[in-house]
C-alpha cells in the first residue's frame, strides 16, 4: 500500500466516521458542527477525486453558506420546547422508519454494485467537441452548452426558493426587511474583519469565475463566494439586507436566467436552435452570461440564508 | 519528496480528526465550534500539502476558498449566541 | 536531496508539531478560554509552517503568492475567531 492509499482509505474512513457521527448525535448543536465538519471532509474528498469545481462549489457552499444557515437555525431553535412526549414516534413508527432506510440504502447499494465497468459515458464525446465552444474547462463546457437549459432551470429553482421564503412573511412586513438589525457605530475585531475580508473576497470570486473558462472554478463558486461576503458584512451588523420591494434587488436576482433565456432565443435565428451558441464567439458569449449569473447567485444565497422578511424597512415591528 | 508531503498531510488529517473528540464531548457549544474551527485550519493543510504532492491543477484555489470562509462557521456560532452590541467597550 | 527539500521536510514537519499540539491542547486543557489559546497555535504556526515549507515546492511566482494568501487569511479569521469567541465567553461570566 502506497501512502496516497493510505492517506485516501483514511480520508473516507474520516468521512464515514463523521457522517455517521452526525446522524446519531443526541444534541442539535454537534450534530450541526458535524455536518459542517463533514463538508469540508468532502471537499477534501473532492479534491482526491480530481473534481475540483466540485471541490470548489462545496468548500464555497458548505463553508460559507449551509454551514451558516444550519448553525444559526439551530442556535434559534435552542430556546424552543423540547418535543412533548407525545408527539415521539413509537416503536412501530421507528421500525418501520428503520426497514424502509434499509430498504433505500440496499438498493442504492445494489445499484453502484451492478454498475456496468466501464460506465455508459459522454465524457469522450465532451471531450472531443470541447475545442468548438473555445472554452478549456470540459465542466464549464458541459454546464453551459450541453446542459445549458439544465443549468438554466437550476437558477430559475433558485429564484423559485427565493419566492418560497418570501412566502413565508408575515402581511404586515412584506416589502420590509429580513435579517439581523444592523447597527450604527461597529467596531472591534468582528467589524474589522468584515471590512478587511470583503474587497479580498470579490477579487478571489472573480479570479474564480475568470479561470472557471479554462481551469476548475465557474460562476457558481464565483457567485457563492460573494454571497458569503454579503453575509459576512450582514453577521457583523456593519449593514443590513436592503428591502425586498427593492427594484434594483429584483432585477439582480432574475439578471441571470434573463439574460441566458434572451441569449437563448437569439440561438434561433443565429445558431442552430434554442440555446445554441454561433460558431466562433461561444467563449465569449458563455462569459457574458455567467456574468449575469454571478450577480444572480450572489444576490439570491444571501436572501436565502436570512429568510424572509420580518420588519418594515423603519425599523418598526 | 511526495511521501514525506503526503505522510505529512496524513498526519495532519489525523491529528484534526481525534480533536473531532471535542464536538462529541463538548461539553459546550463553544468547544464544538472551535474544533471545527481547528478541522478547517487542518483541512487547508491537508490541501495544500496532498496538492503539492499531486499535482492537482486548481487545488490551490480550494484551498484559497476555504482559507476566505475558514471564520464563518465560528462568526455565526458567536453572533447568533451574543448578537453583538453596538456598546461593546473592546 | 536539495537545501530547499531539506527546507521543507523541517518546515513542513515542525507545522506538524504544532497541529499535534494544538490539537492536544483542545483536548487536554481543562477550559474554554485555554482551549482557545491551545487553537490558535495550530491556526498560525502550525499552517504558518506547512505554507513555509510548501514554498520552496510552488509552481511559479502565482503558485507561491496563492500559498502566502491562504496563510494571511487563515491568519486574519484565527485572530478574529479567537477574539470573538473570547468575548462572548467573558460576556457570559465565568460561571457558566
Amino acid at each position: 500500500m502506497t501512502v496516497l492509499e493510505a492517506l485516501d482509505i483514511g480520508l473516507a474512513a474520516l468521512v464515514l466516521a463523521v457522517a455517521i457521527w452526525t446522524i446519531a448525535a443526541r444534541e442539535l448543536f454537534a450534530a450541526v458542527v458535524g455536518y459542517v465538519a463533514y463538508g469540508l471532509l468532502l471537499s477534501l474528498v473532492w479534491v482526491r477525486l480530481f473534481a475540483v469545481d466540485v471541490a470548489l462549489t462545496e468548500a464555497a457552499i458548505g463553508s460559507g453558506v449551509t454551514g451558516v444557515l444550519l448553525i444559526t437555525a439551530a442556535m434559534r431553535l435552542r430556546h424552543t420546547d423540547p418535543q412533548p412526549v407525545a408527539e415521539q414516534p413509537g416503536p412501530v413508527m421507528r421500525f418501520a422508519a428503520a426497514v424502509l432506510c434499509i430498504v433505500i440504502a440496499a438498493a442504492l447499494a445494489a445499484g453502484v454494485l451492478t454498475m456496468a465497468d466501464p460506465g455508459p459515458t459522454l465524457a469522450p464525446d465532451a471531450a472531443r467537441h470541447l475545442a468548438e465552444t473555445g472554452l478549456g474547462n470540459p465542466v464549464t463546457a458541459v454546464l453551459m452548452t450541453w446542459r445549458a437549459f439544465d443549468t438554466m432551470l437550476e437558477k430559475v429553482v433558485l429564484i423559485l426558493a427565493v419566492i418560497g421564503v418570501w412566502s413565508l412573511a408575515d402581511d404586515r412586513a412584506w416589502g420590509g426587511v429580513a435579517g439581523p438589525r444592523p447597527l450604527p457605530h461597529q467596531q472591534g475585531p468582528l467589524a474589522f474583519f468584515a471590512q478587511l475580508l470583503p474587497p479580498v473576497g470579490i477579487v478571489v470570486a472573480i479570479h474564480i469565475v475568470w479561470v472557471g473558462a479554462n481551469e476548475p472554478g465557474g460562476a457558481f463558486q464565483g457567485g457563492a463566494l460573494l454571497a458569503a461576503m454579503a453575509m459576512i458584512v450582514m453577521m457583523s451588523r456593519l449593514a443590513g439586507a436592503p428591502p425586498v420591494d427593492r427594484r434594483w434587488l429584483r432585477i439582480a436576482l432574475v439578471a441571470g436566467p434573463a439574460m441566458f433565456l434572451v441569449i437563448g432565443v437569439m440561438g434561433f435565428f443565429v445558431a442552430a436552435g434554442f440555446l445554441a451558441y454561433p460558431d466562433g464567439i461561444a467563449k465569449p458569449l458563455i462569459l457574458f452570461i455567467e456574468a449575469f449569473m454571478v450577480l444572480s447567485i450572489a444576490v439570491t444565497l444571501p436572501l436565502l440564508v436570512i429568510g424572509p422578511p420580518d420588519r418594515l424597512p423603519s425599523g418598526k415591528p | 519528496m511526495t511521501d514525506f508531503l503526503l505522510a505529512a498531510a496524513g498526519f495532519i488529517l489525523l491529528t484534526v480528526a481525534i480533536g473531532l473528540a471535542r464536538i462529541l464531548r463538548g461539553p459546550e457549544n463553544v468547544d464544538r465550534t472551535m474544533a471545527a474551527q481547528l478541522l478547517g485550519t487542518g483541512g487547508i493543510a491537508t490541501l495544500l500539502l496532498a496538492a503539492a504532492a499531486t499535482g492537482v491543477r486548481g487545488a490551490e484555489d480550494v484551498a484559497l476558498g476555504l482559507a476566505l470562509l475558514a471564520a464563518f462557521a465560528s462568526v455565526a456560532f458567536v453572533t447568533s449566541v451574543t448578537p453583538p452590541s453596538g456598546d461593546d467597550p473592546s | 536531496m536539495s537545501v530547499a527539500d531539506i527546507f521543507t521536510v523541517v518546515a513542513v514537519g515542525a507545522g506538524c508539531f504544532f497541529f499535534l499540539a494544538g490539537t492536544a491542547g483542545l483536548l487536554r486543557f481543562p477550559d474554554s478560554l485555554t482551549r482557545l489559546h491551545a487553537l490558535t497555535k495550530a491556526d498560525n504556526l502550525g499552517l504558518g509552517l506547512i505554507v513555509l515549507g510548501l514554498l520552496p515546492q510552488a509552481t511559479g511566482l502565482l503558485g507561491a503568492l496563492k500559498l502566502l494568501a491562504v496563510w494571511v487569511l487563515v491568519q486574519l479569521s484565527s485572530a478574529t475567531v479567537a477574539q470573538v469567541i473570547a468575548q462572548a465567553l467573558r460576556r457570559r461570566g465565568p460561571s457558566s
